[in-house]
């Protein structure tokens, strides 16, 4: 329990400091409002975010290497820290090549957009181009076959690794690293595309609801309440049961038993906001007097509902990416979503998940299972900070 | 007064009926199945009593409607139904229906299991966010908000199990301070039991802590911007009693809501930490079952999912209404 | 000599956008003595708000005062610290906001919050507070005064919490109110009782006050000075007769000229002519809840119908009526003698278009996404299938109509305009159909005055050259007086008097039209004092109506 002593003395410490900082800075400025009226929260804050900021870098220049065992935890801070930094440098230079090459929109665009946006973007596109591109990128078929099975990642001979194969193969000889490319086309393209039909069922029906109101809205809305009563994945999980019986019946892939599952269930959350949106929309005097002028319906939603839902709808796009791309990969995870043959990160965590335990001794052999679930975390990270920074922009930068 | 009461009386009644079509959601979902069901399941190499067991079990002979209000009459009176793996145990064994342990007995601890992690869980989550957010509130767009908000958007992105594989490398692998498996009992020592049950509770702490405190901090935010703040200020009270009076007792009811819908979620969490750390409760059950496509426990388990899901919340939205003055003190 | 209580100098403030600072504020002078009622007027966007605000040493979220000085009673509230200020806030300077509902805090009764800020500073304990609120709401003429303390605001009516807000600032007996727009949201038969009131308690404890409006009439009763203030500047400042009856600058001279615009009266209806639209005994209802009874009015050729009542009198449900959305349950409704289906999705397109309406707020009025040139240009495609450049002619001839540079505007969004502007494209939209009438729903109550005026001359305008006819609906019996033939007079669903406009302005008429017209200030500063000795205080206001 010794630590508790340590963590109450630095605390202690910290608060005495934070006061001698304050006091400091009033006798030092001859009072300016900014020591004056500071709280002593706010004093405690700055010295403790010193405090972190000086431990963190002494910890960071600590050896490596700990009488011939490597010291793990510095070898993981720094490659946390490297990775942090790298992407900000990333993300900052992105930005600025934004600034200056393109047309006035964008140029405009990348002028307000935060560091967290530019990263974001930065990161969806290079995702992008590596589902498309994937097959050129990856040294190897995501099904090859290949010569040795069962070699450990990390690349180090002395535990059983190849530095032919990066991050080793699995137990029938596939290339990890192949398929770690090849998960970012089947990952992420089918969320993609169970996204897009959840949009295409959930945003449809939703609208109209909300233009027709009556029975129809009534009807469709207490359904959608009873279906979302159930937890996502719990019935999600459910329904493959389920599926799983028919597919192998009906002899169709499990797999596409999963996207119109996801859908469905997604669809019904597409359906609340885009109703909310549409009923927003509707209620405006605009749409009033196109009524009373007798337009019909296709003009009413082509012309004035649909271009002033676009933005809340890209911004939920976004977020019901993450959400149904994050079900896929925990259904996969779970050993019920995406089937093999196919590569897919969630089913590649799961499966190496055992050599986290190699962490202490051998770091680069646990990269491996890290790898595959922070690719699918930092897809997640970059499309909701791109989100949160449209909503700021559309809330009229309110607080 | 009556009002209030109406409202919660109507409250109530709608949680039923939804938990009611929830049920016959379930239901039909399972019985919609094309085929020889019991064959399907138990594969070509069942013996004929097991198929003709489910079979019965299942009443696949009579009618939707009968095998439903059969089905819903049973879970009423606790009886949840045999599972499947038992009976093909037993139908192995010879058919020996004694030893047979119903999935209720079966669902029993793996529940108290789950509530226990929910539990610590929300015990170790709700305060930390709930201060985290008011902080990040009062000191809005500073350095330090920004950081929680990076933060807790990252954590809200990642996956459950790369959240639970970073803490097991860091608490378990690297620095050995809890253990990477959660294997609990019942009858386990508090201490030991709570230091077991540490991991996953903490990775189920990230993932909600971080829904809890920018719900919260949306909440505060928006009502430090209400005018009666300012008017409070400009009645020369202090900071912290424009805090305490003036601003709580109108942030509880989105505060309690936050809470609420945020255990809420922790049922569908507990899912996949559970599978992570192998934690006896009621989601791994849920999972190993789903692969066995063991329907009576699959059926069983989503049912108690939807309930404490639509109970918790219908708890959300009462407390909401009791804490509106407007509702308490009707004109 | 009486002493200075408040002085400014050079108040400079600035508000953040899009991370930018702008200045809100210019440097301002203010000079207030002890019991001196100083108006402060000015248009939206004025600054009127962030001065008064200023005056308490408070900025509002996004903005700072970046120069100035602000001395209240020898303290500078700009340099002081926030212990310092929080200390006269409440105390010595005491503020009364726009919204009482939204500024009194939901959680906790009327009394509480009145207690609030006299035992916080240390003044009184909480019960003798409680007897002095009790005092002071029965001298606000709060009805029943020794309970109505104990009631949560939404329990309380918007007039009576504006008064309890009063009290609630006068409870350490400051030296300085400010007044935000006060009555700006009540209806002007509440607003008068609150006017009368608050006038009586700062004339009783001799306080100090500033009162911010954007309603000339408004401050003449209450102010013994005005400041005029424009985008942040200072235009004049007189003494409160002075400034009615000689203002120097333009500005100045512009504001008081509003309110004295008015259209030369029409000759009188032929008798036996077919009215344009007519209601016949027409009653309607919100689902179950009926909201018309029984209404029955005539609109004739190039006419102006002002159809006036207070909030909730169904005004502009009578107009849901006509244009269909909301079809009656009883009577029925004709257009030139013919009777016109009841849903709008059962008239012709002809019938529809003959019919056009124009809407109070601009901003819902038109699609924020659609570029003024095809606002415009719909309907005109629509009703009479111009396209291509015989359709874009049509559309820079409505712009020219309503004297809008086309070539400038013809490609801009609407959020690219003013309110002003914005409301000129609404009446656009409504001619470009071509019809022989326009029902104008509030069109002029969310703009400042000047913009207002020049709203309605245009409409007057373009009535004489198209032989419009105008449904008009307001709140404002200026802008009844302005532009109106005849005057119907609404209220809880039905009509209580209707007439020629010439006839409505003079007595005798229904009590409650009487109680509407002589509720309405007038520029006269003599007027509330003259008014309240006629009818007395307790014939004024919700006590008034109540009566009848």
């Amino acid at each position: 329990m010794s630590w508790w002593i340590y963590l109450i003395l630095i605390l202690t410490t910290t608060g005495a400091v934070a006061w001698v900082f304050r006091f400091a800075g009033q006798q030092l400025t001859e009072n300016r409002p900014f020591y004056r009226d500071m709280p002593f929260v706010i004093a405690f804050g700055y010295v403790f975010g010193g405090v972190v900021l000086v431990g963190a870098m002494i910890y960071y220049l600590q050896s490596t290497d700990k009488n011939g065992v490597p010291a793990a935890g510095v070898i993981f801070f720094r490659w946390a820290v490297q990775g942090f930094v790298g992407f900000a440098i990333a993300a900052y230079l992105f930005r600025l090549f934004g600034r200056y090459v393109g047309t006035a929109g964008t140029r405009k665009l990348f002028g307000s957009m935060p560091l967290t946006a530019a990263f974001g973007v930065l990161v969806i596109i290079i995702y992008a181009a590596v589902s498309i591109f994937a097959g050129a990128i990856a040294p190897h078929g995501q099904e090859e076959i290949l010569a040795g099975s069962n070699i450990v990642p990390g690349g180090n001979p002395l535990l059983g690794g190849n530095p032919e194969f990066p991050l080793g193969t699995d137990q029938i000889g596939r290339d990890i690293y192949s398929r770690l490319i090849y998960g970012a086309q089947n990952t992420v393209g089918i969320a993609f595309a169970t996204t897009c039909l959840a949009f295409f069922v959930g945003g449809s029906l939703g609208f109209l609801a909300s233009i027709l109101g009556g029975w129809i809205d009534q009807l469709l809305s207490r359904a959608v309440d009873v279906l979302m009563a159930i937890p996502a994945l719990i019935f999600a999980l459910l329904l493959m049961t389920i599926a799983s019986v028919w597919s192998n019946q009906l002899g169709i892939d499990r797999t596409i038993f999963m996207i119109l599952i996801i859908a469905m269930i997604d669809s019904t959350r597409v359906y609340r906001l885009s109703r909310a949106v549409g009923q927003n929309i509707v209620v405006m005097d605009y749409i009033e007097a196109a009524k009373l002028r007798g337009e019909g319906m296709g003009y009413l939603i082509f012309k004035e509902i649909l271009p002033n839902a676009l933005a809340p709808l890209l911004a939920e796009f976004g977020l019901r990416f993450c959400f149904v791309f994050l079900t896929i990969a925990s259904l996969s995870f779970l050993g019920v979503g995406i089937q093999p043959p196919l590569a897919d990160w969630g089913t590649m965590v799961k499966d190496l998940s055992q050599f986290i335990n190699f962490a202490a001794f051998a770091p680069n052999v646990a990269t491996a299972p890290l790898l595959a679930a922070g690719a699918i975390a930092l897809l997640t990270v970059a499309v909701n900070f791109v989100v949160d920074w449209m909503l700021h922009k559309s809330s009229g930068l309110k607080d | 007064m009556g009002s209030i009461f109406q409202i919660i009386l109507h409250r109530l009644a709608l949680g039923l009926v939804t938990l009611l079509i929830v049920s016959m959601v379930i239901f039909v979902a399972v019985n919609a199945l094309p085929g020889d069901f019991a064959q399907a399941i138990l594969g070509q190499g069942a013996t004929d009593e097991a198929v003709t067991q489910i079979r019965a079990d299942l009443g696949l002979d009579q009618n939707y409607f009968l095998r439903y209000f059969g089905w819903l009459g049973n879970v009423l009176t606790g009886n949840l139904g045999i599972s499947f793996a038992q009976m093909n145990f037993a139908s192995g064994m010879g058919g020996d229906q004694v030893s047979l342990v119903g999935v209720a007995e079966q669902i029993a601890p793996r529940f108290r299991a789950t509530m226990f992690l929910a539990g610590v869980t929300a015990m170790i989550a709700v305060p930390i966010s709930i201060t985290l957010g008011i902080l990040a509130a009062l000191y809005r767009n500073s350095l330090f908000d920004r950081t929680v908000n990076i933060a807790t958007l990252s954590s809200i992105s990642s996956p459950e199990f790369f959240l639970a594989y970073i803490l097991i490398l860091l608490l378990a692998v690297l620095n050995p301070v809890f253990p990477s498996l959660s294997n609990v009992y019942e009858g386990m020592a508090l201490g030991e039991k709570l230091n077991r049950t540490m991991l996953p509770a903490l990775t189920l702490t990230l993932v909600v802590t971080a829904h809890m405190m920018r719900m919260t901090r949306a909440a505060i935010i928006n009502l430090l911007a209400s005018p009666y703040i300012e008017m409070a200020r400009l009645k020369g009270i202090s900071p912290m009693r424009v805090i305490v009076r003036h601003a709580l007792p109108n942030a509880l009811a989105p505060i309690i809501n936050v809470i609420a819908l945020n255990l809420a979620y922790l049922i569908t969490g507990v899912v996949v930490v559970e599978v992570v750390f192998v934690y006896p409760g009621i989601g791994q059950l849920f999972v190993d079952s789903v692969k066995i496509r063991d329907i009576p426990v699959v059926q069983a388990c989503c049912l108690i999912f939807a309930a404490a899901y639509i109970l918790l919340n219908l708890i959300a939205d009462i407390l909401s209404i009791l804490s509106n003055p407007r509702l308490r003190h009707p004109k | 000599m009486t002493q200075q209580l408040l002085k400014i100098r050079g108040l400079k403030i600035e508000g953040k956008s899009d991370e930018i600072w702008n200045p809100i504020v210019n440097g301002i002078d203010l000079d207030l003595k002890k019991g001196e009622v100083l108006g402060l007027i000015g248009e939206s966007g004025a600054g009127k708000s962030t001065v008064g605000l200023a005056a308490m040493g408070f900025t509002r979220d996004g903005c700072r005062i970046s120069g100035g000085l602000v001395e209240f009673a020898g303290i500078d509230l700009v340099t002081a610290s926030a212990a310092v200020k929080r200390g006269m806030l409440g105390k010595r300077i005491a503020y009364v906001a726009q919204s009482a509902a939204a500024s009194f805090n939901p959680a906790h009764r009327l009394m509480d919050q009145h207690t609030e800020a006299p035992t916080q500073h240390g003044l009184q304990l909480k019960a003798d507070s409680e007897l002095d609120g009790i005092e002071l709401y029965r001298r606000l003429r709060l009805p029943d005064p020794d309970n109505i303390g104990f009631r949560y605001p939404h329990q309380v009516s918007g007039g009576q919490l504006q008064r309890a807000m009063t009290a609630m600032a006068m409870s350490c007996r400051p030296d300085l109110i400010i007044f935000d727009e006060p009555t700006t949201a009540l209806d002007v038969t509440t607003q008068i009782e609150v006017l009368a009131a608050i006038r009586d308690i700062v004339e009783q404890f001799d306080t100090a006050a500033i009162y911010i409006t954007h309603d000339l009439a408004v401050v003449a009763q209450m102010a013994d000075r005005i400041k005029v203030l424009l985008r942040g500047d200072e235009v004049e400042e007189a003494d409160t007769r002075n400034m009615l009856t000689d203002p120097k600058e333009d500005y100045t001279k512009s504001l008081w000229a509003v309110r004295s615009f008015q259209r030369p009266s029409k000759p009188a209806v032929l008798k036996g002519a077919t009215p344009i639209v007519s209601l016949k005994n027409v009653s309607a209802a919100y689902g179950k809840s009926p909201v018309l009874f029984d209404v029955d009015f005539e609109i004739h050729a190039g006419r102006t119908v002002a159809v006036v009542g207070e909030s909730g009198s169904g005004k502009s449900t009578a107009a849901r009526c006509i244009t269909g959305l909301l079809p009656p349950k009883q009577g029925h409704i004709e257009f030139n003698g013919e009777a016109l289906p009841l849903d709008y999705r059962k008239r012709s397109k002809e019938q529809l278009r003959q019919a056009q309406m124009i809407y109070q707020m601009a901003d819902t009025a038109l699609n924020p996404r659609s570029r003024i040139g095809d606002i415009i240009g719909r309907p005109v495609q629509f009703y009479s299938g111009l396209t291509g450049p015989a359709k874009r002619k049509r559309v820079e001839e409505l712009l020219v109509q309503i004297e809008m540079e086309p070539s400038q505007y013809i490609d801009r969004l609407p959020g690219e305009l003013s309110g002003g502007q914005k409301q000129r494209i609404g009446i656009a939209r409504a001619l470009a159909a071509e019809p022989q009438f326009i029902i104008c729903d509030e069109v002029t109550s969310a703009l400042d005055q000047l913009v207002a005026e020049g709203i309605l001359k245009l409409l007057a305008q373009l009535q004489d050259d198209l032989g419009l006819s105008y449904m008009f609906i307001t709140h404002d019996l200026a802008t009844v007086r302005a532009i109106s033939d005849e005057v119907v007079v609404m209220k809880d669903g039905r009509v209580v008097e209707q007439g020629p406009k010439a006839e409505m302005f003079r007595p005798p008429h229904h009590p409650y039209t009487d109680l509407l017209l002589s509720s309405v200030p007038e520029m006269d500063p003599d007027w509330l004092t003259n008014l309240l000795k006629i009818r007395g205080v307790d014939n004024i206001g919700d006590a008034a109506v109540q009566k009848m």
